[in-house]
């Protein structure tokens, strides 16, 4: 004869009673679920960014041979970043943009608070109105875009041409025409000198 | 299909296996004896090719594995060095490039056939979705074979589509850069993230293989559809597997391995892209960036969209839709062929993808993307639009009573199909 208190048969059971056996089959499963759970974050969290990857987090550039007009691309954590000495015109044309005019109202500096607005000044280096630091990757899809090189289409604003699907960026790095949904990203750095920018 | 084993081990040996692993059995009552329609036409040859395709696949890639080296610094040169050094690596590197465009031509014709003569109906709704999914295997495992060259198209490939998913950044902010991060076990597309996908890319054709042994699982148990749709009714409608279609799948195959060697021994980069077999820069964006041709289509309907987020979603719903199609589609009947209506659009959904593959080719403006756009909206509207509606007001020919009548016409007794009786042939 089956016993009610250790039987797997609900049918057994008076009423809905939960029995011991209830609980243990529970109890082992939910350990089994958390068990599982934390042998799966090693396996998954392994992907993420080493500890080699994160150290390489600052590079030192020397500004002084940018002449005006000129932009020189260097290299951080594996990212180009645009180094910009723009023209007073550039800067008056970036200055002119009102803001309603822009797809992306957020100046997207890491230098700012998060809520602070795309005008010129936020964009660009504080004090430093001539210079534009950015990472030089398009937002839509993460195309190098093109405005570097002298010769180089920078696009109806004057900035920057993205080639793989035709965004632009005016020549405060913000986006004008998409795709691309958001400003050039800009990185944490800082003036260590007149001439020299750390970045990271 | 269920039906008796018909197996008789021959020796002792051959008794005692049996009892303890019946494999043999197993292969007998599937791949020998297997009750097919005796109606199928050369699209059916397909599946088979598919199968050798794998293997091929499987077999070059495991020994250019041998050679391979997964680092940024080495991947390139290793390449070119099973091109120029290796014995017999040019024939390898090149079956295996060339394949990859073949396997897709075949699952592309197969999964075609599928939509066609309704395949995906009941009660092939579980055998379609495993296409579906063996599809979408295909498609990462190939995407992420041609990142290892490292060429300049492979890197920026990698850079774009990893990329579609910071588009999450729109619904939740820094879901999406975490995400890609995490992809690419760095800041950028580097080496971690060559190292992974060389992982996975060998790891995923062991993945479609088991995915195939359930597709074909899927297959035996309701067994073939066939060019009528209409459902096997009596053993006359059958011929077993071994010699009919064993002999029709090998005949098809020998001819589409001479189109493999046409392309492999004359024109192996046909296909390819010249601009891959530039190493790799990730300070330079080539000035167009376009997929390997099996995914231009898709490649079309992510540019046809302004919108990031809408643009991932609709590249991922072109492709996905394909799980939906079973309940998307009210027709009763299965093979277009009696669907006067619904053929039309058939054939204009087949234009469509075409289209879109030139598309996806151009550079996205003016009447490209007019066109790319109006592709796009036939295409979802397609499924979401027309399956639904053309099978509900449609009024299809008549079905022929049987297999074996549409095969020998007047040998076998005209039955009539009315709209209150219909089930002859319907899903």
């Amino acid at each position: 004869m089956a016993n009610p208190e250790t039987s797997t048969d609900s049918s057994l059971l008076p009423d809905d009673d939960p029995s011991r056996r209830d609980v243990i089959l529970i109890g082992a499963g939910a350990f089994a679920a958390i068990g599982g759970a934390a042998v799966l974050w090693p396996l998954l969290d392994q992907m993420n960014p080493d500890a080699s990857t994160l150290s390489l987090s600052t590079t030192e550039v020397d500004i002084a041979p940018i002449e005006e007009g000129q932009a020189i691309t260097v290299m951080w954590r594996g990212k180009p970043i645009f180094i910009r000495h723009r023209t007073a015109k550039e800067i008056d044309e970036a200055k002119e943009v009102k803001l309603d005019k822009l797809i992306d109202p957020l100046a997207r500096n890491a230098n700012l608070p998060e809520d602070a607005e795309a005008t010129d000044a936020n964009r660009a280096a504080s004090d430093r109105e001539p210079w534009l630091v950015m990472i030089g990757i398009c937002t839509h899809l993460g195309c190098i875009p093109k405005g570097q090189a002298v010769g180089d289409y920078k696009g109806e604003y004057g900035g920057w041409f993205c080639p793989c699907h035709g965004s632009q960026y005016d020549t405060a790095g913000r986006v004008r025409v998409g795709p691309a949904p958001q400003n050039m990203y800009i990185p944490p750095y800082a003036f260590t000198s007149d001439t020299k920018i750390k970045i990271g | 299909m269920a039906h008796p084993s018909t197996y008789q081990p021959a020796s002792g040996i051959g008794r005692w296996f049996d009892s303890r692993l019946p494999v043999p059995r197993v292969m007998h009552d599937q791949f020998m004896v297997f009750p097919t329609p005796r109606n199928l036409n050369y699209w059916w040859t397909f599946g088979g090719i598919l199968s050798f395709m794998l293997a091929v696949q499987m077999a070059t890639g495991v020994v250019l594995a041998m050679h391979f080296v997964p680092t940024p610094e080495g991947a390139f040169d290793s390449v070119e060095k099973i091109m120029r050094d290796v014995n017999w690596g040019w024939l390898l590197r090149y079956s295996h490039a060339v394949g990859a465009s073949m396997f897709f031509l075949a699952v592309y014709i197969h999964t075609f056939r599928g939509l066609y003569y309704g395949s995906y109906k009941a009660p092939r709704e579980v055998l379609w979705i495993l296409g579906v999914l063996i599809l979408l295997l295909m498609i990462a495992t190939a995407f992420m074979g041609y990142s290892l060259v490292w060429g300049q198209m492979s890197f920026w490939a990698v850079t774009v589509i990893t990329n579609l998913f910071s588009s999450l950044d729109a619904l939740i902010p820094g879901l999406g850069t975490v995400l890609v991060e995490w992809i690419w076990g760095g800041f950028s597309v580097g080496g971690p993230t060559l190292n992974r996908l060389y992982a996975l890319h060998y790891l995923f054709p062991f993945v479609i293989a088991g995915v195939v042994i359930l597709h074909i699982w899927a297959l035996h148990v309701p067994g073939n559809n066939n060019p009528t749709g209409v459902d096997v009714k009596t053993a006359k409608d059958t011929i077993p597997f071994h010699p009919y279609y064993t002999i029709k799948d090998g005949f098809a195959l020998v001819v589409f391995l001479i189109v493999f060697a046409a392309l492999l021994f004359y024109a192996p980069n046909f296909l390819g892209h010249p601009d891959n077999y530039v190493p790799a820069n990730p300070l330079q964006t080539p000035p167009h960036i376009v997929p390997e041709w099996y995914f231009l289509p898709f490649y079309a309907i992510l540019r046809a969209i302004p919108n990031k987020l809408f643009g991932v979603i609709g590249l991922i719903g072109s492709i996905s839709i394909l799980f939906f199609v079973p309940w998307l589609d009210t027709s009763r009947i299965r093979s277009t062929s009696y669907r006067p209506i619904y053929k039309w659009f058939f054939w204009l959904f087949v234009v469509t993808c075409i289209a879109l593959g030139y598309l996806g080719s151009q550079a996205p403006d003016g009447w490209y993307l007019f066109f790319g756009r109006l592709c796009t909206a036939y295409y979802f509207g397609f499924f979401l639009l027309i399956m639904p509606i053309v099978g509900l007001i449609e009024r299809p020919k008549r079905l022929p009573g049987s297999i074996t009548q549409s095969v020998l016409g007047s040998e076998a007794p005209q039955r009539a199909v009315s709209s209150e009786s219909a089930p002859e042939g319907v899903a």
